[in-house]
């Protein structure tokens, strides 16, 4: 079933087009992370799905609902964590988790939430004295106190420290993991990589590209990289010229080889018939950071 | 599909009661302003002691048609509670909210940022109507100051008087693209808002063409109206139609004006 489903959509700002004929689907139970360079149009898209911002062009469905003109039912659905957006300076933790569930029907623990967010220590401090990162926290635990069906999560994990991050991961695996939808707009590839089930590539307010992380990479020209330690020197030369082989490069005595899939086996056969033994040889697909930065900059050339 | 329709764990009490919800988070954080809640509740009574000592104010003046200048001060202090909170807090509140992004934020839940705006009026309502109560009964009890004679035109032109300021602060809220913007409307309407209540010369002695146009403006119809319920008589028909005119105005305006953008 399609939890969200975004058609044509378009916003312009002044003479600013923010995003253009954008088509975004997601399955109920999906995590879908939006991917692109800042000002792409991620939050405008994000924003067009919580029904803050009317599309001028474009229809958009939650759960089947309008989120603009079904706005009271949609809400009750969607869960958001935005980027500037703030609490009032002398509310506390706990005052704000209670009046943030007192919005929803069913709404989960909040203490316990914050507790999983590492905020357990300081529910009584007012939100003004919260550092950058526990703000953040508390934006993610205000957004999924009412179990929401649909959480849409804008730069989930900015700003946070590396343990942090991980209480944010995990928390984000567990509401997946009860079926809750999810669109994840971030800039970490690390985060895309483990919580997403597919990535949207938004560049200059258009999906340049959607697909698994793993379909993303091997949309590379070289999805493949190759290292090893040669029992004797190999001519550097001779692997380049190759097939399928986009780069070769020796540090220290370690050799690697970008390439596609093929040439792998292309190189291991050279290197057989060269009498060279490949020794710690390891093979590894390109980071998803290489393929979203050749994505990103292909779709600039092709409209450039 | 495993999405939970029902709670695993015990729901929370206040379910679903947004607006109340928000009534009660914001006369909490009110209580943490203790400069504000001088400001509305304790300066009008404490305007009143001053007054009341300087000795030649507590004298009966013939020109005041026997009244002591004390005694023409208790509504003017009291009007003094509704444009401070209306036009100073209030909206200060407001703009940082949008500012800030905690309108942006009260958008995306089944809550609406309008809920946030009435939620101030209330408590800033309950704050100036607690104020008023307090100038009121210590005028009456310690200085000698009559009741009003008619409680409830009293009341009615009082809360007239709040509404059309909350709703000249909503205004100010609303056109207001910044906090520093806003503050400086503020500033810029409360001095000739505090004349036109009387503060410096009260409203009924006011001559001639001044007068006329005093009792023109809310706060300068609210006074003759406040004065009038003081005295036992019904406010007349062209002062009160005076505040209501412009209490749906501004009213109007303010719902119009009203962005949580």
């Amino acid at each position: 079933m399609t939890m969200i489903e975004v058609r044509g959509l378009r916003k312009t700002y002044g003479s600013t087009v923010a995003v253009d004929r954008v088509d975004l689907e997601v399955a109920e139970g999906e995590v879908l992370g939006v991917l692109g360079p800042n000002g792409a149009g991620k939050s405008t898209t994000v924003e067009c799905i919580a029904g803050l911002t009317s599309p001028d062009a474009g229809t958009v469905r939650v759960a089947g609902l309008d989120p603009i003109a079904d706005r009271d039912a949609a809400r009750r659905l969607v869960g958001v964590q935005l980027q500037e957006a703030g609490l009032q300076a002398k509310l506390t933790v706990r005052e704000a988790l209670r009046l943030f569930a007192s919005f929803h029907e069913h709404p989960r623990d909040g203490i316990e939430l914050a507790e999983r967010l590492g905020l357990g220590e300081r529910l009584d401090h007012r939100y003004a004295a919260l550092s950058g990162g526990q703000k953040q926290r508390i934006a993610i635990a205000l957004s999924l106190v009412g179990r929401p069906r649909v959480a849409l999560l804008d730069e989930l994990s900015t700003g946070l420290d590396p343990e942090s991050r991980r209480q944010v991961w995990d928390l984000v695996e567990e509401i997946r993991h009860d079926g809750t939808t999810i669109v994840l707009v971030t800039h970490l590839m690390e985060e895309a990589h483990r919580l997403c089930d597919r990535l949207a590539l938004i560049d200059r307010g258009q999906v340049a590209a959607v697909d698994t992380p793993a379909g993303l990479i091997g949309r590379s020209a070289a999805p493949t990289v190759m290292t090893f330690d040669p029992v004797r020197p190999v001519s550097v030369e001779a692997l380049a010229r190759l097939d399928g082989v986009a780069d070769v490069s020796e540090r220290g005595g370690r050799v690697q080889v970008v390439g596609t899939d093929d040439a792998v086996l292309l190189v291991l056969d050279h290197l057989g018939r060269s009498g060279v033994r490949p020794t710690r040889l390891r093979v590894s697909e390109t980071s998803l950071d290489d393929a979203y930065l050749a994505l990103v900059t292909s779709s600039e050339e092709e409209t450039a | 599909m495993t999405a939970p329709t029902t709670p695993a764990t015990t729901p929370r009490r206040g379910q679903g009661r947004p607006a109340l919800a928000l009534v009660a988070t914001e006369a909490r954080l009110l209580l943490r302003e203790p400069g504000t809640l001088f400001w509305i509740i304790a300066f009008p009574a404490a305007l009143l002691t001053v007054l009341f000592l300087i000795p030649s104010f507590r004298e009966a003046d013939a020109d005041l048609g026997g009244l002591r200048v004390v005694d023409l001060y208790l509504p003017v202090a009291v009007i003094l509670s509704a444009l401070t909170a209306g036009v100073q807090t209030m909206p200060a509140t407001l703009a940082t909210y949008r500012e800030q992004g905690v309108l942006k934020r009260i958008a995306t839940t089944p809550a609406r940022p309008w809920q946030l705006l009435a939620a101030q009026w209330v408590v800033h309502g309950v704050a100036v109507l607690a104020g008023s109560v307090l100038a009121v009964v210590l005028g009456v009890t310690a200085f000698g100051i009559d009741v009003p004679g008619s409680p409830a035109a009293y009341l009615l032109v009082l809360v007239l008087a709040l509404l059309a300021m909350l709703s000249l602060g909503g205004v100010i809220a609303g056109v207001a693209p910044s906090t520093r913007i806003a503050a400086t409307i503020s500033t810029i309407l409360y001095f000739p808002l505090m004349f036109t209540a009387g503060v410096w010369l009260p409203v009924q002695v006011m001559p001639g063409l001044l007068g006329t146009i005093v009792e023109a403006t809310p706060l300068g119809a609210a006074a003759r109206g406040l004065d009038a319920a003081a005295a036992g008589d019904w406010p007349d028909t062209q002062h009160l139609l005076v505040l209501v005119v412009w209490t749906v105005g501004l009213a109007a305006l303010s719902a119009r004006y009203f962005r949580w953008k």
